[in-house]
């Protein structure tokens, strides 16, 4: 073969890897960098950054913002952390629709979208997962991006054989060194997820948090699901909001209590670690169960799934499903019925720290309009009214 | 800081093998081989530039 013939066979291959390499690239650039908009409801009144709580973390992919919405009338304040695990979406949209609609009469709220941000720019390896999702509304459509259980490897890497946790020295999977919600209570200089739940650690002691409220969702194989996790500080509160919700909502979640021995996660740790009470929500999300069917975007939206249905038929699920599935806005909706809920029941408890909340749509709310409903449109908010996740 | 040394020996790594992979194509006599070449190339590169 002459050398001009190879030399051709060779740029044409070099042409197509370079193409290979541009739109992978591109699309994971895009999914990294996507903007997220954030219009702040007539409740925010103040925009604040974790790093404020340790400088470290100014300038790295965790320096979230924090959406503050003071009561006229003082009281205790309520800290809400949406993205601890961020391919949960309905544990973001839930406190999202909080800071785009509620009105704080009483007390603060405190409220973190991307509590690990840098789990947001990154999907699961090998999961085929999409790099975001669209949540329809009257004008138009709001992307987010889809995110992962873990801080981005570009963040922080490498990960050691076993993952010794701070400080209980319990030995935990590996890879949830980047697991946020097994690095509480965390520490300054240790790792890039330590130092996020340690600024965490620190804003709840500085600002009095009184509730500290850590949104997910669960996969149906797993036991905890549909619960309130309390620490033994809240099991008061959360037995009577459980009981609350079931009664007056119309949907069945359970108190779960957190084992004293299991450590790095926030129903622990921060009630462990701080006055705070602490309580971690959870609902169902099959897109995360190992039996899932294609992990598109709008299985991740419906929730429905017949391999998941059919591990039902076979007991091996915690949670029923069937062929309606489980909506992003049944799981939204049992989240901020659920935070209402936790908000009324403290107050009554502890009328002295009163957090009254008002305007956050409800579980009947959600269902009737859908998510979309309750997205601010970016385009149309006042200068200085918008952020971005 | 081990975290960061362990790091940059990392990148130090993923180039000096994207190198080799670059070499190899360039080398190789068929176009079979630089097709597997240029494939396995691209995650390395993808690392490489912090695209994930």
């Amino acid at each position: 073969m002459s050398v001009h013939l190879v030399l051709a066979r060779k740029l044409l291959v070099a042409a197509l890897g370079l193409w290979l390499f541009a739109a992978a690239g591109l699309s994971f650039y895009r999914s990294r960098h996507l903007p997220e908009p954030v219009v702040l409801g007539p409740g925010v009144t103040a925009v604040r950054q974790l790093s404020e709580f340790l400088p470290a973390l100014k300038g790295t992919a965790n320096d979230c913002h924090l959406y503050v919405l003071d009561g006229k009338e003082p009281g205790g304040t309520v800290l809400l952390l949406g993205g601890s695990h961020a391919e949960e979406p309905a544990g973001r949209l839930a406190p999202w629709l909080v800071v785009e609609n509620a009105v704080v009469q009483r007390g603060r709220l405190i409220v973190a979208l991307s509590a690990n941000r840098s789990a947001t720019t990154v999907t699961r390896p090998n999961g085929a997962y999409p790099p975001d999702f669209q949540i329809p509304t009257a004008w138009g459509a709001q992307t987010f991006r889809m995110g992962d259980r873990w801080s981005n490897p570009l963040d922080q890497w490498p990960d050691p054989e076993v993952y010794i946790h701070y400080p209980s020295g319990q030995n935990l999977a590996y890879v949830d060194i980047r697991n946020l919600n097994r690095a509480w209570p965390g520490r300054a200089h240790g790792t890039l997820t330590e130092q996020t739940t340690h600024a965490f650690m620190e804003l709840i002691r500085r600002e009095q948090v009184d509730v500290a409220i850590d949104l997910h969702e669960a996969e149906l194989q797993y036991p905890v699901i549909s619960a309130v996790v309390t620490h033994q500080k809240g099991q008061e509160l959360a037995t009577m909001v459980t009981m609350m919700l079931t009664d007056m909502e119309g949907f069945n979640i359970k108190t779960e209590f957190s084992p004293p021995n299991l450590h790095g996660l926030s129903h622990r740790e921060i009630g462990d670690f701080s006055p705070a009470v602490s309580l971690l929500f959870e609902t169902p999300e099959p897109f995360l169960d190992a039996t899932r069917g294609i992990t598109s975007r709008e299985r991740l939206l419906t929730g429905q799934d017949e391999f998941v249905m059919h591990a039902g038929r076979h007991g091996l699920l915690f949670e029923k499903i069937d062929e309606k599935g489980w909506p992003i806005a049944v799981r939204v909706g049992r989240h901020t019925s659920s935070i209402c809920q936790v908000c009324e029941t403290w107050t009554e408890s502890r009328p002295d720290r009163p957090v009254a909340v008002t305007g956050v749509p409800k579980y009947a709310d959600v269902i009737k309009n859908g998510v979309g409903y309750y997205l601010r449109n970016p385009q149309g908010a006042e200068a200085g009214r918008v952020y971005y996740e | 800081m081990p975290m960061v040394i362990v790091t940059a020996l990392y990148y130090v790594m993923v180039a000096y093998v994207s190198l080799l992979l670059i070499w190899s194509l360039v080398k190789s006599p068929r176009w079979e081989r630089d097709v597997l070449y240029i494939l396995v190339l691209i995650p390395f590169l993808l690392r490489l530039f912090r695209l994930k």
